[in-house]
């Protein structure tokens, strides 16, 4: 019974990834019929020198942290306000939830929209008295607006996870907290947040992967410009693969990306593992 | 002093969703309104026309039609794969003692781990050189193999391991007492599987659904590469290539947009008291 799962799962996932670690060895250009020149970790060695995929790894961190920075302190602020009842709540929570169910895509045309010269943020940019922005073709705000989009994107999902926790936690432990003497701030400091703990590092790690591997959002809005400052690893890995056809240099940065997704996974595993003892 | 709190709480809840809900708005108004009021400045947050002209618009002049039957097709097709071979494996990995069951679950589980783009350029090359399609041979040379078609657009989607992961935990947590009983009247595995197990396992079965459905609806790095022909394109690359088209005409990009997400909001809503349970179980034994 677990064999066309298996059979599948070997060919669509084994296969590629022993094949994709041989091109990661080669110099390949399929636009060349000698097909796969093998030349061991030369290609690592290029692609860890090139200054092109560090500049692409440090936009990748820059838009992962800065979109949970923006993320994940709203997303547990939310939480803490809405856990418990209230009239309207599961309406607010199904819409909150919402940007999470939409495609990336479909998200991207809307704000593609909001950013453009006549659309609502110069729009409100211009009630205020300030000039229009390009935002997503200006080199210093290119970045930024993908980032802000993305937040608005994860918010929901993340409190839906944070609230989750928040259930978790005993009421017993809230009330002894207040029968102590603790006001609301130092219960949240001392009681709430440590033992939300576990879930935080659970969302940013899993959203800190998740984002690390973003690609639609970036090729609609900007295809990695303005000057590259918005070439995530993946938009590099692509633009290398398929429109540059240098597969073998390709194929070594996604295994760059790879271990270093992994190290981050084996990370989050360790740290909850631990704060389970 | 309490009241003031409560006053507050609602006032920024309040903020709050009209904040997250605003691009929304955008999308529906300007979907709505003519071609002349969407450049219209400044925008306004209704349409003072409202019109369906923009779906008329998308539907007649563009592939749409052809971009929604493809994700249609797609969509069902990873649903029906996923359902079937997920619950399959799930249930004997959960229930079933066979040689090699740990480390094929532990590989099963290391496949989920790998990112998209590892697999990406490996895997266009074997859909590309899949023998005996598209033209190939059998060493799969001379043709374009599975590339622009239903098929080359469905490998990566056929099995995630994920839902194998999920539908495991789901049959861990049901007795052994029901297979007993049918091992008892002679049932055989997959019998038991079929008749005993699976009709009660539709929490997991509409997760696994569900998960599938979004994933296959929302894919675009793999259909960007392995579709070049109009023909074949899904609903996010035809609306990233209205997009990408020199001037914009937001108006039309809007109602394709919102056709576009119509189903998987459905299909969200339509599942989620199943879904949120089926995720609930799964996430017992972790």
């Amino acid at each position: 019974m677990v064999l066309p799962a298996t059979i599948i799962l070997f060919v669509v996932v084994a296969i590629p990834i022993g094949y994709g670690f041989y091109l990661s060895l080669t110099s390949y250009n399929p636009v060349e019929t000698t097909g796969p020149r093998f030349h061991g970790l030369a290609g690592y060695a290029e692609v860890l020198t090139s200054a092109e995929f560090w500049r692409a790894l440090g936009v990748t961190g820059a838009y992962a942290v800065g979109t949970l920075i923006l993320t994940v302190p709203a997303a547990l602020g939310l939480a803490l306000l809405v856990n418990g009842k209230f009239p309207g709540v599961g309406l607010f929570r199904g819409m909150m939830y919402l940007p999470r169910v939409v495609s990336l895509v479909a998200v991207s045309m809307i704000w593609l929209w909001l950013y453009s010269r006549e659309g609502f943020f110069n729009y409100a940019l211009d009630l205020v008295g300030l000039d229009p922005v390009e935002f997503l073709t200006d080199e210093s705000t290119a970045l930024p607006s993908l980032i802000v989009m993305r937040a608005w994107k994860a918010l929901g999902g993340s409190m839906i996870i944070f609230l989750a926790g928040l259930q978790t936690i005993p009421q017993e432990l809230i009330q002894s907290a207040a029968v102590d003497g603790a006001g609301r701030l130092r219960t949240f400091r001392h009681v709430t947040l440590p033992l939300l703990m576990p879930i935080t590092t659970y969302v940013v790690v899993v959203d800190l992967i998740y984002l690390a591997q973003s690609f639609s959002e970036i090729y609609i809005l900007t295809s990695g410009g303005p000057l590259g400052s918005t070439t995530v690893v993946n938009m590099l890995v692509y633009k290398q693969a398929f429109e540059n056809f240098q597969l073998g240099e390709a194929s070594a940065m996604a295994f760059v990306l790879f271990c270093m997704i992994f190290a981050l996974a084996y990370a989050n595993v360790r740290l909850l593992g631990r704060s389970k003892k | 002093m309490k009241g003031a709190w409560r006053w507050r709480r609602t006032a920024v809840v309040a903020l709050v969703t009209a904040v997250v809900m605003l691009p929304f708005w955008w999308l529906l108004s300007l979907a709505f309104k003519p071609e002349t009021e969407v450049f219209s400045y400044p925008p306004n947050l209704l349409p003072r026309e409202w019109t369906l002209d923009n779906f008329a618009y998308v539907w007649e002049t563009t592939n749409l039609p052809v971009a929604l039957t493809n994700s249609v097709v797609v969509g069902v097709l990873t649903v029906l794969s996923n359902v079937m071979a997920a619950t399959a494996a799930g249930y004997a990995f959960a229930r079933l003692k066979f040689a090699g069951s740990r480390p094929l679950f532990a590989a099963t589980l290391g496949a989920a781990m790998v990112p998209a783009v590892v697999q990406l350029i490996p895997l266009f090359l074997v859909t590309q050189r899949w023998p005996l399609a598209g033209g190939n041979d059998l060493f799969g040379e001379g043709g374009s193999g599975l590339l622009n078609s239903y098929a080359g657009l469905l490998l990566p989607l056929l099995v995630q391991p994920l839902n194998i992961f999920l539908a495991r935990q789901f049959f861990l947590d049901l007795p052994e007492e029901m297979a007993e009983a049918a091992r008892l009247d002679g049932a055989s595995e997959l019998r038991i599987f079929w008749s005993v197990y699976l009709p009660i396992a539709r929490p997991v079965v509409a997760t696994i659904g569900v998960l599938s459905f979004t994933g296959a609806w929302e894919d675009f790095l793999w259909p960007l590469v392995v579709v070049s022909s109009p023909d074949m394109q899904t609903l996010p690359l035809a609306l990233s290539t209205y997009a990408a088209s020199g001037v914009v005409q937001y108006g039309p990009l809007m109602a394709a947009t919102v056709i576009a997400t119509i189903p998987v909001v459905g299909v969200f809503l339509a599942a989620q008291r199943h879904f949120v349970r089926g995720l609930a179980s799964g996430g017992v034994k972790g």
